[in-house]
């Protein structure tokens, strides 16, 4: 069988995607996930009882990232982590939805990304995010009515901004 | 008796957390609402975009800083070989049960793949809440996505005359290149997972062959440029049957 850490270990790509999205800026969701890791290894005593791994693993992560947030108010360079595009055609929307995404709030934020990428249910969002079950769907309709706004709003205005030139 | 439609049935119903009936019911809500049905597509969209934004990381390397941190201590590291020596033995008992091709396993021993896949199908299997990161409401996506990941085309093979329906799927690391995973269900609440490997030049085709471990099965085989490895627990009569099916269906 799988020890606790070979568990974890299993979890790592979905936990950097989630850091990422969360963060836009791949050192900073690998500092996130790293700390999680390590977090969830030493207290491996507090899991059994909660269930699903990836829920606690997401949990210790997201207060991570607000304690990181709140602290230190760590610049988001967005754009400049682009993930690899899925065609030319598509670059426009991608950057848009990148730009929309960072000027949401970081609690908008992590409820767009839990359910609409991450695809937890509303009640595994409430506890991951330490909210009620309310809260998330208001959360949630809007944070997608602000990112539906945003990018109508930005739709004839944007150009490509120079430090794009780090798309792969 | 309905319950009537509010923008939370629409939220739900976009994040695939409706039961059947409430989903059929908004369906014909917005088959009359043309408004709502844009708003629905505009959240569709949004997903999606997440996806084709951040799905990327899943296939990166993992960086060194994380795989260290996993490190057990010396003393654990050493403990955890002497089991390890352990688990190799149970499985090799095992390999002398594999009733297809015996000959095979005893001398390549078992491909990585295989007992990648079985790990795997442990953990995920288990899961309740999301056993998969993208759901078979978004086949197509999630088809398109594993084919590019694994740069090759990935089919979800229809098992639903041997009782299961796709539930959805996810991306895994393997030893040198990711693995797709596909999981059913059947109405049980059973499930098997199909795990898929490409690699050009694979070696020569064989039959089936057999792992088994903790009341878990793995058939694996290998057709042309794909591996496949498919885990469940249960029992392995019943397995080959399915195992069967896919092998015919996806043959090329």
């Amino acid at each position: 069988m799988l020890d606790f850490s070979q568990e974890l270990a299993l979890h790592i790509p979905r936990l950097r995607r989630y850091a990422r999205a969360l963060t836009h800026n791949a050192a900073w969701a690998d500092d996130l996930v790293q700390d999680t890791l390590e977090r969830a290894l030493r207290r491996r005593w507090m899991f059994r009882m909660q269930g699903s791994l990836p829920s606690w693993l997401m949990t210790i992560l997201y207060r991570l990232y607000l304690n990181d947030a709140a602290r230190s108010r760590k610049q988001e360079t967005v754009g400049e982590e682009l993930p690899e595009p899925a065609g030319a055609v598509d670059h426009g929307w991608q950057i848009d939805m990148q730009r929309a995404l960072a000027r949401l709030s970081v609690e908008h934020r992590a409820v767009i990304v839990l359910v609409g990428l991450e695809q937890v249910s509303y009640q595994e969002a409430a506890d991951i995010l330490g909210v009620p079950a309310g809260t998330v769907m208001s959360r949630l309709a809007r944070a997608r009515s602000q990112l539906r706004a945003i990018l109508s709003g930005q739709a004839d205005t944007v150009a490509a901004p120079p430090h794009l030139s780090r798309i792969k | 008796m309905t319950t009537p439609i509010g923008e939370r049935d629409l939220h739900a119903y976009v994040d695939g957390q409706l039961d059947a009936d409430r989903r059929a019911q908004i369906e014909g809500y917005l088959a009359s609402q043309p408004q709502a049905q844009v708003q629905v597509q505009h959240w569709r969209e949004q997903n999606l975009s997440l996806h084709r934004l951040y799905d990327g990381v899943m296939n990166e390397a993992i960086p060194m800083q994380l795989a260290t941190a996993l490190k057990p201590q010396p003393m654990l590291r050493a403990l955890a070989a002497g089991v390890a020596c352990l688990a190799c033995g149970v499985v090799a008992g095992w390999f002398a049960h594999g009733i297809m091709a015996p000959s095979e396993i005893a001398s390549s021993g078992t491909p990585g793949f295989a007992r990648n896949a079985l790990a795997a199908h442990v953990v995920f299997a288990a899961e309740q809440r999301h056993p998969v990161e993208v759901s078979a409401q978004q086949e197509a996506h999630l088809l398109a996505w594993l084919s590019k990941r694994l740069e090759a085309p990935i089919h979800a093979p229809d098992l639903r005359e041997q009782g299961f329906t796709l539930l959805g799927g996810r991306l895994l690391p393997g030893d040198d290149a990711p693995l797709a995973q596909l999981m059913y269900e059947s109405a049980a609440g059973e499930r098997l997972t199909l795990t898929i490997r490409h690699a050009a030049r694979q070696q020569r085709e064989g039959g089936f062959q057999l792992l088994e471990q903790n009341g878990n099965a793995v058939f694996y085989w290998i057709d042309r440029d794909y591996g496949y490895a498919l885990s469940g627990g249960i029992t392995k009569a019943r397995m080959l049957d399915v195992a069967q099916a896919v092998h015919a269906r996806l043959k090329s």
